[in-house]
């Protein structure tokens, strides 16, 4: 059967059209071997341009496509639905990008004609030289890895568990709840966190669907999607989570101490037992106390053993070891949140020099009623601030730093301002470069705080220093700011700063984004698959995101994100089936020496070296389709599919004849 | 008139194609003289695709893939970073300055360096001028341009080795 | 260790004290410096905010002379530091600045290629000669007297290429907000190294002339912040800073009613002194403010 190839030119309304001259391409279209028929249509990723495409192909008009118009990273597989539909192998289809890499990058009509001409011949020569592929599918795991157990792990455990299917919740610290476990009222209707957090917490703890595995790692993650093996490090507690009913009497007694007992009330800052062996807050799931090895005597020098003593059920043991457990799920939530800025190198603001200087998660922990201080506002020496300044944008929308906004400072700072006005009634300033208070309910709350006599100062702070210059200012912290609506320099003596820092990327996410292949933005979290439309998958197919890893947010999205990651997975796992990369490489066996170097390469390793028959051999179920062993094959016997030699030879002759 | 030079673009789909398109959805200008082919991985790009985009009238060709650490499928664009240093210590062999064949890391964030490395690129083989060794790299390459070609011809002797 | 010296007009006039300690320490040190012959003003103070092209042209003609000795430039001056640092970047990363400058050069018979690196002594002091060398080279005991620092404005500024590094360094001189390697200078003296905040602030002296009250009260800033935390003297390392903090401060005294009795010294000094050298041979009795009892007392070892 000779090939006759559809040619499908999109005007894309003026995004093409306007730089391509369309009927020059055309024309040209028309004149290439093997081309019977050629279109144009406003939009052809529209109904009616779809139609046209599966028309043609039923009508028997022509039984290859190609479909110059926008990437094939946001059509492909619209059009290859199109062909499936039509009765034709959707591997008999190329796209021609002269779009994103044409008309949109290009400014010379004639120079972009001539490129989109280019792009077009080489598809057109591709096609003809392709080759149908079945399709191929897999079952799916219906278990799902869920990597983090804040509020979003959480939500999307919680989820998936209440719709009958099950979870496994890795999360690194001794108790799941995350940052907001250690927050006291939540913006802006200033519920009690721990009031609103605690019952989900208790119910991912008593789920049947739900294995929690808590401090404990993700080691390695293997596989695709569907079918994915998980190796967990289950770190050592020292206590036996079978037999402890977290009774409290070992860290009632341990004199060990993690959180040091002499120093000012801020370096004493925390909450939850400051013991060695702990749980970090008391509402903690599981309620299964840590010993920490760095302060614990016994590790030190073996001198301490009261714990093991008053531990009724035996639940210590000081040799315990880390456990590496290893299981398959199907697909992966990664949740792991973020981590706030340390301000520390921007001296200017003497963190860490300068007592009374705080960063907002340490005034977060002072304003919890179970923290150290009993939710009292104190300066270092224990007494209480008459006044205090809260500074915007601490390394956010800062080039030096990171250049986006965190979204939740604005609104987390003005809860700051209430706390303070209804708990000590001292002055407040707020110093702020813009008010960002988007959400629902957060402007009304910006307009509440106008009324309680919070002043707000618009300009970035210079700087926060501990030096007078005039009386008033002696023994308080001077901050230097511009009131950039006086339009003025002042300098406003304060007892207490509070740096409102921004949120990153979590330093593990590096790691985890590397185990489950997604990339990491330039800012540091990961890249979602489309930034409107693809707000919760991922480049790799199984492995969702959910949370404050991709972006900052506040709870209210995070739980949406959460929620709407767990529908994601669990519309996979409904499915059953998956279809995964029919593209993948085989091994010609006539021509195989069996030489062995592409065993090596594969980094899947999907290659096997076949004994008998002395050739290698391509487990396809593993081959992902990268394609490295068809280029490093010294006789040429491997042939990556759908990017065979023969084909991107013939695309090369195409892009460089017009 | 100027000279134009041509260059072909080989781009990972993962990391550069995805970084050329956001070029394009940022609507950043750049020269057109690159015309690119999307492989899957730079992993795959072998040195034959580069000679026969040069034989075929390339006057200079891009390889681009993921950052080091970031790739797709975990290593290949360290094997097409092996690949390339090999190929440029042979290009000169062949009259071609190594030059002209370029691989830079870009990520699926980095639409404004694509456009700026294709800018530089640009005027770089401009600078360098027209390939134009077509005949010699034909010669040069009978047997390798295409291996199935090759294969046609050779396939008699190939049994009985 | 050889280099080209850029002295720049103060030290050659009102901070000719600076020079005399200078000579009389480096030569201990291993260092030599070659005074740039013919060298002209730097292009600070007025021209650079005047006409920054002309500053720019009246830098380079020094940088140019100084190249075909193929040594770094060493200057005592943090203004001298400064300017002529901007114009070697500005040179560097603006086509169009290099192509004026260019011909400014040719019409004097110079030509310059950029090449040149300038440093500021204290680097050079630093870096080069190692704080090792000056803790073998110090005999006389200071750890009781309180040295505060005085770093001024200019040598920190992280646009210009920093000490000890390449063209790649972004960094400066040192950290920008919190500078400390004259700290460690003052420690390896054997001083007790007084830590204060006002290290890096403007002293004011650009202000001097136009806005005298604004400049002295900048002044009182620092001497007030070196004073609370027990400094016996401050050090500095620029000649504009010196004479502000040293020769204004009965001014600063009889205008806000304090009563400052700090003597402003140059780090040079103070190694001089450090090496047992006598305060005449550096120049330290013509200092504005004296030196006050304590400070010698703790000289004469007492």
């Amino acid at each position: 059967m000779s090939e006759r190839i559809g040619v499908y030119v999109c005007h894309c309304g003026t995004n093409i059209a306007g730089r391509v001259d369309i009927d020059e391409v055309v024309e040209f279209a028309k004149g290439l071997d093997a081309v019977t028929l050629v279109r144009e249509y406003k939009f052809m990723c529209s109904d009616p341009g779809q139609s046209l495409i599966q028309k043609d192909i039923e009508d028997g008009l022509i039984n290859r496509v190609v479909v110059a118009s926008c990437s094939p990273l946001m059509h492909e597989k619209t059009f290859r639905n199109v062909c499936t539909r039509g009765g034709l192998n959707e591997y008999l289809f190329t796209m021609a990008n002269i779009r994103e890499q044409c008309s949109w990058v290009h400014v010379d009509v004639e120079r972009t004609t001539d490129k989109a001409k280019g792009l077009i011949e080489a598809a057109v020569r591709r096609t003809r030289l392709q080759e149908p592929l079945t399709k191929r599918e897999v079952p799916i795991n219906p278990r799902t890895l869920v990597i983090g157990g804040g509020i979003a792990g959480i939500q999307a455990a919680l989820d998936l568990a209440e719709a009958g299917k099950k979870v496994v919740l890795v999360e690194k610290e001794p108790s799941i709840g995350g940052h907001m476990a250690k927050f006291d009222k939540t913006f802006p209707t200033l519920d009690c966190s721990a009031c609103i957090l605690t019952p989900k917490m208790v119910s991912v703890g008593q789920h049947e669907n739900i294995e929690l595995m808590s401090w404990s790692e993700v080691e390695d993650i293997g596989g695709y999607v569907g079918n994915f093996n998980v190796t967990v490090r289950k770190k050592t507690r020292y206590v036996d989570a079978d037999l402890c009913n977290g009774c409290g009497a070992c860290w009632e007694k341990c004199p060990g101490t993690r959180v040091p007992r002499k120093g000012n009330v801020h370096e004493k800052l925390s909450i939850g037992p400051t013991t060695s062996i702990y749980i970090p807050f008391m509402q903690a799931v599981p309620a299964i106390p840590v010993i920490d090895a760095d302060t614990c005597i016994r590790f030190k020098n073996g001198k301490c053993g009261i714990c093991a003593e008053v531990c009724e059920r035996n639940a210590i043991n000081y040799d315990m070891e880390d456990e590496l457990i290893e299981f398959e799920v199907g697909s992966i939530i990664i949740a792991t949140g973020f981590q706030t800025f340390d301000p520390t190198p921007i001296k200017r603001y003497g963190y860490g020099k300068l007592d009374n200087v705080l960063t907002a998660i340490e005034f977060e922990i002072m304003n919890c009623a179970s923290g150290s201080t009993g939710g009292n506002i104190r300066m270092a020496d224990g007494s209480e601030p008459k006044s205090i300044g809260i500074v915007h944008c601490v390394g956010s929308r800062d080039k030096h730093y990171h250049e986006y906004c965190s979204r939740v400072c604005c609104m987390y700072a003005l809860k700051y301002s209430h706390l303070i006005k209804e708990k000590i009634d001292a002055e407040v300033y707020e110093f702020y470069i813009d008010l960002r208070c988007f959400g629902k309910g957060y402007e009304e709350f910006y307009d509440r705080l106008l009324g309680e006599d919070v002043r707000f100062v618009r300009g970035k702070v210079a700087e926060i220093t501990e030096v007078p210059i005039e009386e008033a200012e002696k023994g308080k912290l001077v901050v230097e700011v511009e009131d950039t609506l006086v339009g003025k320099v002042r300098r406003i003596p304060l007892d207490m700063v509070v740096l409102c820092t921004g949120l990153e990327a979590h330093e593990s996410l590096a790691d985890i984004a590397g185990l489950c292949s997604v990339s990491i933005g330039k800012d540091g979290f990961i890249i979602e698959k489309h930034p409107k439309l693809g707000p919760v998958a991922t480049t790799t197919d199984g492995v969702f995101i959910a949370g404050a890893c991709q972006s900052p947010k506040d709870i209210p999205d995070t739980v949406a994100q959460a929620s709407a990651a767990s529908s994601a997975v669990l519309s996979m796992i409904t499915r059953e089936k998956i279809e995964i990369e029919s593209a993948t490489a085989s091994v010609d066996e006539d021509k195989c020496s069996g030489c062995k170097i592409c065993n090596s390469l594969c980094p899947y390793l999907a290659i096997k070296y076949d004994e008998e028959k002395g050739v290698s051999v391509v487990n396809e179920a593993l081959c992902k389709g990268c394609g490295t062993c068809a280029a490093g094959c010294p006789s040429n016997a491997i042939s990556a599919k759908h990017f065979e030699d023969r084909q991107i030879f013939a695309e090369i002759e195409g892009i460089l004849s017009a | 008139m100027t000279f134009e030079p041509k260059i072909v673009g080989f781009l990972c789909n993962w990391c550069s194609y995805t970084g050329a398109d956001l070029a394009g959805t940022a609507r950043i200008k750049y020269a057109p003289n690159i015309r690119s082919i999307r492989v899957m991985c730079s992993g795959r790009i072998e040195p034959t695709f580069i000679m026969k985009a040069l034989y075929e009238g390339a006057d200079g060709v891009l390889i681009a893939g993921c950052h080091p650490g970031d790739c797709h499928y975990q290593e290949g664009n360290y094997k097409a970073l092996r690949r390339h240093r090999l190929l440029k210590r042979i290009l000169h062999e062949y009259g071609v300055e190594p030059e002209r064949v370029r691989l830079e890391w870009v990520a699926a964030s980095e639409g404004e360096r694509f456009a700026k490395i294709v800018d530089e690129f640009t005027d770089q083989i401009r600078e360098l001028g027209p390939l134009g060794i077509k005949d010699s790299l034909a010669e040069a390459m009978k047997d390798d341009i295409d291996p199935h070609e090759a294969d046609k011809e050779e396939s008699g002797v190939a049994n009985e080795a | 260790m050889k280099y080209t010296y850029y002295p720049g007009c103060s030290v050659k006039s009102t901070a000719n004290l600076y020079q005399e300690s200078i000579d009389a320490v480096v030569p201990a040190m291993g260092v030599e410096l070659e005074e740039l012959d013919d060298w002209n003003c730097c292009g600070a103070t007025a021209y650079m905010s005047v006409n920054e092209m002309m500053s720019f042209a009246i830098s380079a003609r020094n940088l140019a002379m100084a190249e075909k000795f193929h040594r770094d430039v060493v200057t005592p001056c943090s203004a001298c530091y400064l300017v002529l640092n901007k114009t070697n970047r500005y040179f560097n990363d603006y086509p169009e600045v290099r192509k004026k400058l260019g011909v400014a050069l040719e019409a004097g018979g110079l030509s310059y290629s950029g090449n040149i690196r300038v440093r500021h002594i204290l680097d050079v002091i630093i870096n080069d000669v190692g704080l090792e060398k000056i803790t073998g080279l110090a005999s006389r005991k200071l750890e009781d007297l309180n040295v505060a620092p005085y770093y001024g404005c200019q040598i920190v500024r992280p646009m210009y290429y920093g000490f000890g590094a390449g063209e790649e360094n972004e960094e400066g001189f040192d950290d920008p907000d919190d500078p400390v390697c004259m700290d460690r200078l003052i420690e390896a003296t054997g001083a007790t190294c007084v830590k204060y905040s006002m290290k890096t602030k403007c002293c004011g002296s650009s202000l001097i002339g136009t806005e005298e009250k604004q400049a002295l009260k900048l002044c009182r800033g620092i001497l007030a912040d070196a004073e609370n935390n027990g400094a016996h003297c401050i050090v500095t390392i620029c000649p504009l800073c010196q004479m502000n903090l040293d020769v204004y401060q009965p001014k600063v005294n009889s205008l806000f009613g304090t009563k400052f009795d700090i003597p402003v010294i140059y780090f040079t000094q103070l190694i001089g002194l450090a090496m047992g050298k006598q305060p005449k041979e550096l120049g330290l009795e013509r200092l504005a403010v004296k030196m006050t009892r304590p400070m010698k007392q703790i000289l004469q070892g007492a």
